[in-house]
């Protein structure tokens, strides 16, 4: 387990500055998830921590030790890549123990690591084989295994659940958090899946364009995300954006419903969540027409055609409103979201 | 169905079989120059093996049949001791060349692929660039290195043009291409020196180009003769090809002992072949996807 901090951290390719100055404390025994999507400097972040990628500025530090000019090997990390990276030719046993490999502990010892590491994983029967009998799944919990046996003091990830299908993902999305309660080492994972990120994190660290947009718990940046980007990357379906005029007497909306919420004046982004968006038998924030529906069981998204732009929200399951129907939606005023419209800021 | 159903639908097979037959005369066209280069690849080793089992009198017939056949050929050369030598010394030649090439062209393609230096471009194109020079042009210079060098007459004369080749390189440099580099960085954040990573780590994934590689410098070797020709200088040291040319005199060439040690030479060279082809044409194709 250990501490890692990353100052001013800055990667440069010649003249192109891809990351710039990323500034981060990842407490000792925490699972963080950097998610962004493509090219925003995640996985950048993530080699430069692991020493795969030189680091152009700034600094990183593992357990306090400022780890810039140390080897991979010296920095006392294990990493599992997004293709498993596990040797074909080796046995799952051979590949296990492969992390092993340049430590000084006893031939029967690092036989017991391996055997332990492979019955924590549910490998043992498999410890034979070699990967191309395995399922995506089993290679990807050798992969683990090859991060694990080395009880490092950071685990980093590098979307390791990308390969795997739907359900396969979600199953490994669950047993790298049960790996996370039993080891309770600090884990670095990167992914583009916000689902992931929210599902596995206790914090989020939110990139775009190599620099940082938000840092919280799942909780907090569902709830008070710092910016229109952030708003619209965490949560699916995508919050609903508004433009609107904040005046002294409320947030006026397309359509003429206003809203006495307002800690600004000027042109806004008014942002709701679909999940607190409903249709009410009265009036309401918005009238529109229902333009699509899409029952996902206990619940309905229905897409609204509205004088402020199309709009998700959610019905009920039993009985939503039908295709053309015209519906009123309405959402609390606590649940509301207001950004500055020129910066995209939150207003809070 | 009636009758006139059926008409147009006879119709159209024919029509559908129609365009068919220029394929079938593609196929047959095909099929005889393959036929044609068959032939004419299988027929220079009947001819030779033909040529071993005749005697003195009937070599300069062209039957390809032996009249009078005849295993006193081979029982000449194998129990000359000579022919044994030049056996041995293309062995060694062929095998050590062949270990070291498979050595030294995979470090280098592997250094090549894997690692970014300033100049990497320039070192391959200045190593692609020899296979340009022809080894007619290469020997004297070869020759006056290995007179200065002392080497001449030696093992070591004889292999050292061969002890690394471009080609290697090229084909190795095009399967580390292959390798994903993150099994190098597992292998790196894992504990292993660069070193142990090519071995352990890349190596065990290009074993197909490797069998590919020892196959193709093994057979350059063991076939080679203008070089071997000039700087051997001793019968002793002379390697098959190179002591088989000088069986006969110049006045008269026995070309049913040359044929009977041609025969038994590409034992060898077929052993290796068969064990390796699989791992030739795979390696083959391979190279050619990725190429």
């Amino acid at each position: 387990m250990a501490e890692l901090s990353l100052h001013n951290l800055v990667k440069r390719y010649g003249n192109t500055e891809v990351l710039h100055g990323i500034d981060l404390t990842v407490t000792d025994g925490e699972f963080i998830v950097f998610v962004g999507p493509s090219g925003c400097g995640k996985s950048t972040t993530l080699r430069m921590i692991a020493g795969l990628e030189e680091i152009s500025g700034g600094e990183i530090r593992i357990d306090g030790r400022v780890v810039n000019n140390l080897e991979p090997k010296e920095r006392d990390i294990a990493m599992v890549f997004q293709n498993y990276a596990i040797y074909p030719h080796m046995s799952v046993r051979k590949n296990i123990a492969f992390g092993l490999r340049s430590s000084k502990m006893p031939k029967a010892d690092k036989a017991k690591r391996v055997e332990e590491v492979a019955d924590f994983l549910e490998m043992t029967e498999y410890l034979e084989r070699k990967p191309a009998a395995l399922s995506g799944g089993q290679r990807q919990r050798v992969a683990i295994g090859r991060a694990m046996v080395r009880d490092p003091a950071l685990f980093l990830f590098d979307e390791p659940l990308s390969n795997l299908d739907a359900q396969l993902r979600t199953q490994m999305r669950l047993e790298i958090k049960k790996l996370h309660q039993r080891v309770g080492s600090t884990i670095v994972f990167v992914t583009h899946d916000q689902v992931e990120a929210m599902t596995m994190a206790d914090r989020i660290v939110i990139m775009k364009d190599g620099h940082i947009q938000q840092v919280g718990t799942p909780e907090d940046v569902y709830r008070n995300p710092a910016n229109t980007f952030v708003a619209r990357f965490i949560g699916a379906p995508s919050m609903n954006m508004i433009s609107a005029d904040a005046t002294a007497s409320g947030i006026v909306l397309p359509g003429g419903a206003s809203i006495a919420k307002a800690a600004t004046q000027g042109p806004v982004t008014l942002g709701i969540r679909p999940d607190d968006l409903r249709p009410v038998g009265g009036d309401g924030l918005l009238t529109g027409t229902v333009a699509v529906t899409e029952p996902l069981g206990p619940e309905t998204l229905i897409y609204v055609d509205t004088p402020a732009g199309e709009m998700i929200a959610k019905a009920s399951g039993r009985t939503p409103p039908l295709v053309g129907e015209q519906v009123h939606l309405d959402a609390d005023i606590a649940d509301l979201h207001i950004f500055d419209r020129a910066s995209g800021l939150a207003i809070r | 169905m009636t009758a006139t159903d059926i008409r147009p639908t006879t119709a159209a097979t024919l029509d559908t079989k129609a365009p068919r037959k220029p394929r079938n005369m593609g196929q047959i066209i095909r099929w005889l120059l393959l036929f044609g280069g068959g032939i004419l690849m299988v027929m220079p080793i009947a001819y030779m093996i033909s040529t071993s089992l005749k005697w003195p009198w009937e070599v300069y017939n062209v039957n390809l049949i032996p009249e009078e056949p005849t295993l006193e050929n081979y029982i000449y050369v194998l129990e000359d001791g000579r022919f044994y030598w030049w056996f041995v010394n293309s062995m060694i030649v062929a095998t050590l060349t062949t270990i070291s090439a498979l050595f030294f062209d995979s470090l280098v393609g592997y250094t090549l692929c894997k690692f970014k230096f300033p100049g990497r471009t320039l070192v391959f194109i200045a190593i692609l660039s020899t296979l340009m020079i022809p080894t007619e042009m290469l020997v004297i210079p070869w020759y006056l290195m290995s007179q200065s060098f002392g080497w001449l007459d030696t093992y070591w004369g004889i292999m050292f043009p061969g002890l690394m080749t471009a080609f290697g390189v090229f084909l190795m440099k095009q399967f580390f291409e292959s390798v994903p580099d993150d099994f190098i960085e597992a292998a790196r954040i894992d504990g292993l020196n660069e070193f142990q990573i090519w071995w352990s780590v890349a190596m065990p994934l290009v074993r197909p180009a490797l069998a590919a590689l020892a196959i193709f410098v093994f057979l350059g070797n063991w076939t080679a003769f203008l070089w071997p020709l000039i700087v051997t200088n001793s019968t002793d040291m002379y390697t098959l090809p190179v002591g088989l040319a000088g069986f006969g005199d110049e006045a008269d060439v026995a070309w049913e002992l040359i044929m009977t040690g041609a025969a038994i030479s590409t034992i060898p060279t077929l052993v290796v072949f068969l064990i390796f082809q699989r791992f030739i044409i795979r390696g083959v194709v391979m190279a050619g996807l990725k190429g």
